[in-house]
């Protein structure tokens, strides 16, 4: 293919951005961790743990991907058939909640 | 970007060239080198694979009619008289987001075409990426000898050592494979292999690679550890 000669490389985007927005990221990284850390520390409990563990989660998520991985710079076509697909997921974990939740529940009745 | 070249009627000729000239049609579709979006479709199935573990995971602990173990109290450490929550686990945490920000300046350190530094790079997330194993090596060993089996352990729900075992498994053999994946680029930059083409992008493919291997640690680190 005509990708590897340097003619076309030329064509596509190369992934080179300032180490200091790296550096940026990796300190911001640094202290989501350290929050998503402080909250089993202190021990939050209820839907306030659980929302603060899933905020600092997909924050770092988005940022790893986004900045990390160059998400933010690629084309929307690329964007798309990568991250679109995990969407996919959402529809498990829903269905896999159902049937644990009805599992528990037989559970609870029959064999407790 | 540029436009999107049409395509040849009689593609590459007859026969076996002329069926993959015909169904690839010659075009590209994502504008990035056919490494870098192998790598990405590669990552796409990681993903489904390591999602469908922590369903899994999610499905047996929601599904228990038997109490979870602590993970809090389970990974604690002792320092000294004091019992520390999720110590060594934090510690990880922040050895393999340091292994990715090194990573990512080996990147731009190759596309300036500083090979040497690139390498050195690389060679420091490689022993980022080995000091988190061993230290999930330690962890693995400490639950073993406290009597944590896949089938139950001491402290509740007989499912936490397996979806433990699998899921941390399975994240640290990534690791491992990323390990030596680095330590091979980067011996290869400093051959000298990539001079001939100046083509460096394999140093951000393999990056693609740790930082999803980091990505995955934060969800294990959130949906496994901290919930």
């Amino acid at each position: 293919m005509s990708t590897t000669t340097p003619a076309s490389g030329q064509q596509q985007q190369h992934q080179q951005h300032p180490i200091g927005l790296y550096l940026k990221i990796w300190a911001l990284l640094f202290l989501l961790s350290t929050m998503s850390y402080l909250v089993d520390y202190f021990h939050l409990q209820g839907y306030l743990r659980w929302g603060l563990i899933l905020l600092f989660m997909l924050m770092k998520a988005g940022l790893i991907v986004a900045v990390f991985m160059h998400m933010a710079w690629e084309r929307l076509s690329l964007v798309c058939a990568i991250l679109l697909p995990t969407l996919c997921l959402l529809v498990l974990v829903a269905l896999m909640a159902i049937e644990a939740d009805y599992t528990h529940l037989t559970r609870v009745l029959f064999f407790r | 970007m540029s436009a999107v070249p049409l395509p040849v009627a009689d593609g590459g000729g007859i026969g076996v060239r002329g069926l993959v000239a015909d169904w690839s049609s010659d075009r590209h579709a994502f504008h990035v080198s056919w490494g870098k979006a192998m790598m990405w479709i590669f990552l796409l199935s990681d993903t489904f694979i390591f999602g469908s573990f922590l369903t899994g995971y999610m499905t047996v602990r929601s599904s228990t009619t038997v109490a979870w173990p602590n993970p809090s109290e389970v990974f604690s450490l002792h320092i000294g008289q004091t019992s520390v929550p999720l110590l060594l686990i934090a510690i990880m945490t922040f050895v393999l987001i340091t292994s990715s920000g090194t990573m990512a300046m080996a990147v731009n350190c190759a596309y300036r075409r500083d090979r040497v530094n690139a390498a050195a790079l690389m060679i420091v997330t490689a022993a980022f990426g080995e000091v988190f194993v061993g230290m999930q090596a330690f962890e693995w060993s400490k639950l073993i000898l406290e009597g944590v089996r896949p089938w139950g352990n001491p402290w509740g729900a007989a499912q936490f050592g397996s979806t433990f075992f699998m899921i941390t498994g399975f994240h640290g053999l990534h690791v491992t494979g990323g390990v030596i994946l680095l330590l091979i680029v980067a011996i290869r930059l400093l051959r000298g292999s990539y001079e001939k083409s100046g083509n460096y992008q394999i140093v951000e493919i393999v990056g693609l690679y740790w930082h999803f291997v980091d990505l995955v640690w934060v969800f294990i680190f959130a949906l496994f550890y901290l919930w």
